[in-house]
C-alpha cells in the first residue's frame, strides 16, 4: 500500500462537507501554523518537504513564496490556478470536488506564509458545477471560523473569491490568468518581473495550483522531512497522476514521485486494453515530449528522470497509446489545439501553429511534399524558446520529438513519387 | 432584458473586487445566463457598471470561447475533440452524433433546440470520450448513450 496524503478522503462519504474534513483531522495543520509558527517558519516546513509545484512547471513551492518581499507595503495576493485545461489532466477537479477543504486549509496556510489577506481561486468556466461547490465550502469554513476575521483569534484575516474563467487554454498560464482575473483579454506578460513581485493590480503574488496548495495541510501537519520522504530527495511526497488514454482502468492515482511509470499502466492501469502492446506515452500532459514504449519501460515518475528523459512530468497527465495508435493523427490533433488555443500575440506561435496545421492537413490528404516531414520539425525547432511565452515551445514539443522518434509514421503519409511512365 | 436580481447582482460582483474591472467576467457570464448570448444591451450595461467602453467589453468577451454574440440552441452540446478523447473513439462517435442531429459541428438544429460545437479538453479524459451540454458533464460516451441522452433531452 502507498501512503494516500491527497486522495486519503476522496472516497468518503460526504467527503465534500467540512464535518467530514474536520473529522479527518482538517485544519488541524492551520491550527498548528496559527497557534504557534511564524510565516517563515511555514515557508521552511514547506521548502524542507521538496514540494514542487503540481501545475506544470515543477517549480520549488517554498521557495516561490520566499520570493514575495515581506517588506513591501502593497497588498500580497494568494492566487489559485483551477484553470486546469493542459489535455490529458483532470485531477484538480477531483480535489475541488470530493476534498474542497484541502484546498481552503492549503490556502489558508499559503496566505499565511506570504501575508497575504485576499485570495483568488481562479476556475475554468466549464467546471461551473464545481464552483458552487467551493462557495458552499467557503461558507462553510467562514462559519466555523476558519475564514473571515481575526481567524481562530490570531488575528489573521483572509477572504478567497471564487472567480470564473471563460474558455481559453492560455488563462492557465500565470501572467495570462492574471491579466484576465484583472477583466482583460488573456494574453501573457513578459517575465521578468515575476509575479511573486509584481503580479496582480501589480502587487506581489503567488501562483499555484489546486493540487500543490492541497499538499501543504499534511507537510505543516506532519512535517517537511516525512513529506520528503515519501517521495525522492528532489522530488518530495506522492502527487496525483491523471491517466488516460488506451488503459483499462483510466483514473486518477496518487502515487509517490518516483514510481515506475511501467508498474503504473501495468498493474494500477491494469495493463493496455484489448490485450494490446503499448506503442507511447505523453507523460505530462501534452505538452510533454512522447516517449516510446522502451523509454516508458524505464521511466520513473518523477522531476529528474523525465528531465533526463527529455520530457517532462508537467501536470502529471499520463496519456497512453497502444500499438494501433496512429502518431501522426494524435500530433495533427494536438498541433490543432495549439493553433486553437494561441493567444494570438506573438508571429512565431500564432503563426507557427497554423503553419503547421496546414502542412499537417496536407499531407494527410495525400498532397505531402517529401520534404514536409522535415520541414515540421524545423519550425518546431524554429518555435522553441522564440515564442512569447510558452504555449509555443509546447507545441514545438508536440511535434519534434514525435518525428525523431516515430518517423516512419509520418513517411507513410507521403505518397511515393509518381514513376513517369516510360513510353 | 436584465432582470432587477441580475442588476444587484452585478453590483454585488463589483464589489468583491478591489478593482472593478476584475468583475467583467463573471458579469459576463451572468448576461449570458440572462439573455441566452451576449447582447448588446447586457454588454452595454456592464460598460456603463464598470466605467469602460462598449468596444472595450466586446473586445474583452471575444477573447473568450465560452461566450458568444448570437443565441445558441437550447441544449448546447460541447463536444471534446482533445487528444485523449481522440484516442477513445472521439471523432467516429461525434459523427454518430451528427447524424442523429442531423448538423455538422458548429451549426444548429432548424428548431434551435441544440447546437454542437467542438471544444478542446474540459477535463475528462479518464473517463473519454466525453461532451458536456449546458453545463452538465456526460461521460463514458457509447453510441446507445448518446442515443438515450438525446432522447431525454427531447
Ligand atoms: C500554456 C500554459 C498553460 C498552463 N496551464 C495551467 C493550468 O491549467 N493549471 C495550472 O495549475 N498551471 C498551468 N500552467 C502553469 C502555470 O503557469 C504556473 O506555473 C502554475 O500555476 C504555478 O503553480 P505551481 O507552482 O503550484 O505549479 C500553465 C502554463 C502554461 C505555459
Ligand atoms: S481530452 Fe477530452 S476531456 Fe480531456
Amino acid at each position: 500500500m502507498t501512503t494516500k496524503v491527497i486522495s486519503a478522503r476522496f472516497d468518503l462519504p460526504d467527503s465534500h462537507r467540512i464535518e467530514t474534513y474536520v473529522a479527518e483531522g482538517g485544519y488541524n495543520a492551520l491550527r498548528k501554523a496559527l497557534g504557534g509558527m511564524t510565516p517563515e517558519e511555514v515557508i521552511e516546513e514547506v521548502k524542507r518537504s521538496a514540494l514542487r509545484g503540481r501545475g506544470g512547471a515543477g517549480f520549488p513551492t517554498g521557495m516561490k513564496w520566499d520570493f514575495v518581499p515581506k517588506d513591501n507595503p502593497k497588498p500580497k495576493y494568494l492566487v489559485v490556478n483551477a484553470d486546469e485545461s493542459e489535455p490529458g489532466t483532470f485531477k484538480d477537479r477531483v480535489i475541488l470536488e470530493r476534498d474542497p477543504h484541502a484546498l481552503i486549509e492549503g490556502i489558508l496556510l499559503g496566505s499565511y506564509a506570504i501575508g497575504c489577506h485576499q485570495s483568488f481561486i481562479y476556475i475554468r468556466g466549464e467546471y461551473w458545477y464545481l464552483i458552487d461547490i467551493l462557495e458552499q465550502a467557503i461558507a462553510e469554513a467562514r462559519q466555523r471560523g476558519y475564514l473571515g476575521r481575526d481567524i481562530l483569534e490570531s488575528g489573521f484575516d483572509l477572504d478567497i473569491v471564487v472567480h470564473p474563467g471563460a474558455g481559453a487554454y492560455i488563462c492557465g498560464e500565470e501572467t495570462s490568468l492574471l491579466e484576465s482575473l484583472e477583466g482583460k483579454r488573456g494574453y501573457p506578460r513578459i517575465k521578468p518581473p515575476f509575479p511573486a513581485v509584481v503580479g496582480l493590480y501589480g502587487c506581489p503574488t503567488a501562483v499555484n495550483n489546486v493540487e500543490t496548495l492541497a499538499s501543504v495541510p499534511p507537510i505543516i501537519l506532519r512535517g517537511g522531512d516525512w513529506y520528503r520522504s515519501l517521495g525522492t530527495g528532489k522530488s518530495g511526497g506522492t502527487r496525483l497522476f491523471a491517466v488516460s488514454g488506451h488503459v483499462r482502468k483510466p483514473g486518477v492515482y496518487e502515487l509517490p514521485m518516483g514510481y515506475p511509470l511501467k508498474k503504473l499502466i501495468e498493474q494500477d492501469c491494469g495493463g493496455i486494453r484489448n490485450g494490446k502492446r503499448l506503442k507511447a506515452v505523453i507523460p505530462g500532459g501534452s505538452s510533454a515530449p512522447i516517449l516510446t514504449a522502451e523509454e516508458a519501460e524505464r521511466a520513473t515518475l518523477d522531476f529528474e528522470c523525465l528531465a533526463e528523459l527529455k520530457s517532462m512530468l508537467g501536470s502529471g497527465a499520463i496519456i497512453v497509446m497502444d500499438e494501433d495508435t496512429d502518431i501522426f493523427k494524435a500530433c495533427w490533433r494536438m498541433t490543432e489545439f495549439y493553433e486553437h488555443e494561441s493567444c494570438g500575440w506573438c508571429v512565431p506561435c500564432r503563426e507557427g501553429t497554423r503553419w503547421m496545421s496546414k502542412i499537417f492537413e496536407r499531407i494527410h490528404c495525400g498532397e505531402g511534399r517529401p520534404r514536409d516531414i522535415d520541414l515540421l520539425a524545423e519550425l518546431s525547432n524554429n518555435m522553441f524558446g522564440r515564442a512569447h511565452c510558452p504555449l509555443g515551445d509546447a507545441s514545438a514539443w508536440a511535434v519534434e520529438p514525435a518525428i525523431r522518434k516515430f518517423r516512419g509514421e509520418f513517411e507513410k503519409y507521403l505518397r511515393p513519387p509518381a514513376k513517369v511512365a516510360a513510353s | 432584458m436584465i432582470s432587477e436580481k441580475a442588476n444587484q447582482q452585478m453590483d454585488q460582483m463589483i464589489a468583491r473586487y478591489p478593482v472593478k474591472r476584475s468583475a467583467m467576467i463573471p458579469m459576463l457570464h451572468l448576461v449570458q445566463a440572462e439573455e441566452g448570448y451576449l447582447s448588446e444591451d447586457g454588454i452595454r450595461l456592464i460598460a456603463s457598471k464598470l466605467d469602460l467602453t462598449y468596444m472595450d467589453v466586446s473586445n474583452t468577451a471575444s477573447f473568450y470561447t465560452m461566450f458568444y454574440r448570437r443565441p445558441m440552441g437550447k441544449y448546447r452540446i460541447q463536444w471534446c475533440r482533445s487528444i485523449s478523447c481522440m484516442l477513445c473513439g472521439g471523432d467516429a462517435l461525434r459523427e454518430h452524433l451528427e447524424s442523429r442531429l442531423g448538423i455538422l459541428k458548429g451549426q444548429m438544429t432548424p428548431d434551435g433546440r441544440f447546437s454542437l460545437a467542438e471544444v478542446e479538453c474540459l477535463g475528462a479524459c479518464g473517463r473519454a470520450p466525453m461532451m458536456q451540454i449546458n453545463a452538465d458533464y456526460y461521460e463514458d460516451l457509447t453510441p446507445a448513450g448518446i442515443d438515450r441522452i438525446l432522447e431525454s433531452l427531447k
